[in-house]
């Protein structure tokens, strides 16, 4: 049976509502979104100049003794996932997460253990109960600031020192841009000097306190600065992601309502049809009794 | 002056300061600084404390964090995870942060993994009580 008029209008409805929360979600995407990108800008000065010191510092990595530069047989591997803890922006989370199922089963497969820090509240979730989850940080990404890189990279670089796990990575998704992120996994330690270009932009300095001791205070800088630059990453990509789940969400609403509102008419149209038939019907029967 | 030191204090977040300068104190690895122009190039790491330069004959503070300062002949940077303009602090709640930190630190033992934390976090709060109280 065809619905009624009033069924097909109370969906109508629904989905006009459903359009103004999706319409009003988008918005509020749009403006986080630019505050996040706004940030990400203002990083960029200080990870390039961090990043230009590490690589003046570089040459003095073959004879240190710093521990955040040990390579050790690659037993036990330890992975920061960022995630956003809300839903609702399209594959965002489940791209990366997927990204690192693969790393994980790849590594398991050569017989490495993997152990995760959860960023999120959406990666936390995933892998709650599948994998070894050593802390999580859940809903610091709303409002964050250098503090939140600073407690994770509290977090990682006691244990690397201690020899708790051999290598360090981080997984989040490469903001590129508003359409289009792409999960990214980085090894962040042990730092070895392939990751740096030799080019020493400084020449003779004076070092100081000595070139060592700088080193020692630069990596676990060079390490908060990469974690901190996924924060913003995942931050404005989640933004992005959600931005463009909701114009699509949004676009389908109307559709949705067009095809209703379509509907509606015509099953009215029929109504009356119908009706008129039944008082053409009448007529007709009337003047014939007469 | 046509040749000033220029400073530039740079922060994860945002650039705080970039300006010409007369001079400028930096608090380094071992002990503070001060930098005027023609500064033999350097590289320095800046451990948290108090920061001041003059600009005009007038001397302006900014507690800074962690990180590192690069000097060449007519330009620093100074590139730290925190900063504030000593008239930004707010003494009142620095001086709750201090007590916090200080009530939490006397609770804790030496060898827990918070103790060292606790101790830094006195530490900036002190600083920022400091610096907040000169203008």
């Amino acid at each position: 049976m065809a619905e009624s008029l009033r069924d097909i209008k109370r969906k109508a409805q629904a989905v006009e509502k459903t359009k103004q929360i999706t319409k009003a979600m988008n918005m509020v995407a749009a403006s986080r979104l630019k505050a996040a990108q706004t940030r990400m800008e203002n990083f960029r000065p200080y990870a390039g100049k961090v990043m230009e010191v590490l690589n003046s510092l570089a040459p003095q990595m073959k004879d240190s003794t710093n521990p955040l530069l040990a390579v050790r047989e690659p037993r036990r591997i330890r992975l920061i996932l960022m995630t956003s803890d809300k839903g609702l922006c399209g594959g965002f989370n489940n791209n990366v997460m997927k990204t690192v199922e693969g790393f994980i089963k790849r590594h398991r497969e050569e017989g490495k253990e993997v152990s995760l820090i959860a960023v999120g509240k959406k990666g936390r979730d995933y892998f709650r109960r599948k994998e070894s989850i050593q802390a999580s940080y859940i809903d610091a990404l709303a409002k964050f600031t250098m503090d939140l890189a600073v407690q994770i990279g509290a977090d990682v670089i006691g244990p690397f020192e201690n020899e708790e796990y051999d290598e360090l990575y981080v997984a989040y998704n490469e903001f590129r841009n508003i359409a289009s992120q792409r999960p990214k996994i980085v090894r962040l330690l042990p730092l070895v000097a392939d990751d740096l270009s030799e080019v020493n932009v400084f020449g003779d300095y004076i070092y100081e306190p000595s070139e060592e001791v700088l080193f020692a205070q630069i990596v676990p800088m060079y390490v908060r600065v990469q974690i901190f630059n996924g924060l913003l990453e995942t931050s404005a990509g989640e933004h992005g992601a959600r931005m463009v789940a909701m114009e699509n969400a949004t676009s389908s609403c109307a559709e949705m309502i067009e095809s209703l509102t379509l509907k509606f008419n015509k099953a009215r149209q029929a109504a009356i049809t119908a009706e008129l038939m039944d008082i053409v019907g009448g007529t007709e029967a009337l003047a014939k009794s007469s | 002056m046509a040749d000033e030191l220029l400073l530039e204090i740079v922060t994860p977040e945002e650039m705080v300061f970039s300006n010409n300068v007369e001079d400028v104190n930096i608090p380094g690895e071992e002990g503070a600084f001060g930098v005027l122009i023609g500064h033999a190039p350097l590289l320095s790491a800046v451990r948290p404390g108090g920061l001041h330069y003059t600009r005009d004959g007038k001397e302006t503070h900014h507690a800074v964090g962690e990180g590192y300062a690069e000097v060449t002949n007519q330009r620093v940077i100074v590139l730290v995870e925190t900063c504030e303009r000593s008239d930004r602090i707010d003494a009142v709640k620095a001086r709750e942060q201090k007590e916090a930190a200080e009530a939490r630190l006397a609770s804790l033992d030496k060898d827990d993994k918070e103790f060292e934390k606790v101790k830094a976090e006195l530490n900036m709060a002190e600083i920022r009580l400091k610096v907040s109280e000169k203008t």
